[in-house]
């Protein structure tokens, strides 16, 4: 098998090939006194990527919390660009005016339903 | 846009105000020709379709597409149900889901 040409694509990385919401696990939280002034105010949060059946997936990633989620919680997150839209404060702003998030809680998942076969 | 088949539902008390009054829904896409469940389970949301479990809908995974269906420029959500589909034809390959 060749070397994976997309590095960012290997599998020490956390969720290959998407880039939607998921679900994870609070583990710990972030405090950074000295950051980038838009960080500053956001709670930060360790969480641990899991599957939607709650197997830990991956490393722990550090997310910004919307919500106010609680150590052990089972949230779900969403990645990439999309995670520093929620903290837009007006409808209309500039891409530079928007924290640099790269995951942010979106809510506290209270039940899961699969179905898988049939 | 993705073909998927929904697998599941989620449900959340606590949530972003972008999400409130959506449905959450566990969609994984479906190999169409082989009938086969590919890939990851992704969260969709779904606005107005109103898919229910072993529905196979239309998914768009993309943050500018969902941004509109929503009718929200601050929705950060990148996975939407945009559609329930109802047959697919390739070639002499044809099938109907409900």
């Amino acid at each position: 098998m060749s070397e994976p040409q997309n590095h960012r694509a290997t599998k020490r990385h956390y969720h290959v090939g998407a880039e939607g919401m998921f679900p994870a696990k609070v583990v710990g939280r972030v405090v950074a006194t000295r950051s980038y002034e838009t960080v500053k105010g956001k709670k930060l949060l360790l969480i641990q990527p899991t599957d939607w059946y709650g197997n830990p997936k991956g490393d722990p990633i550090v997310a910004a919390d919307a919500v106010g989620a609680g150590a052990g919680e089972f949230v779900f997150y969403v990645k990439a660009r999309e995670a520093c839209f929620q903290w837009m404060t007006k409808d209309e702003q500039e891409v530079s005016e928007m924290p640099p998030f790269d995951a942010t809680i979106m809510g506290i998942i209270d039940g899961v339903e699969i179905k898988e076969k049939g | 846009m993705k073909v998927c088949k929904v697998v599941g539902n989620v449900w959340a008390t606590r949530k972003h105000w972008v999400l409130k009054g959506l449905k959450l829904l566990l969609v994984r896409e479906l190999d169409v020709e082989k009938g086969e469940l590919i890939g990851d389970i992704m969260l969709a949301v779904d606005k107005s379709v109103d898919a229910g479990i072993g529905d196979t809908v239309l998914v768009i995974d993309e943050g500018n597409s969902a941004r509109q269906i929503l009718e929200n420029p601050r929705a950060g959500i990148r996975t939407v149900v945009c559609g329930i589909i109802d047959e697919v034809k390739k070639g002499g390959f044809y099938r109907r889901y409900h």
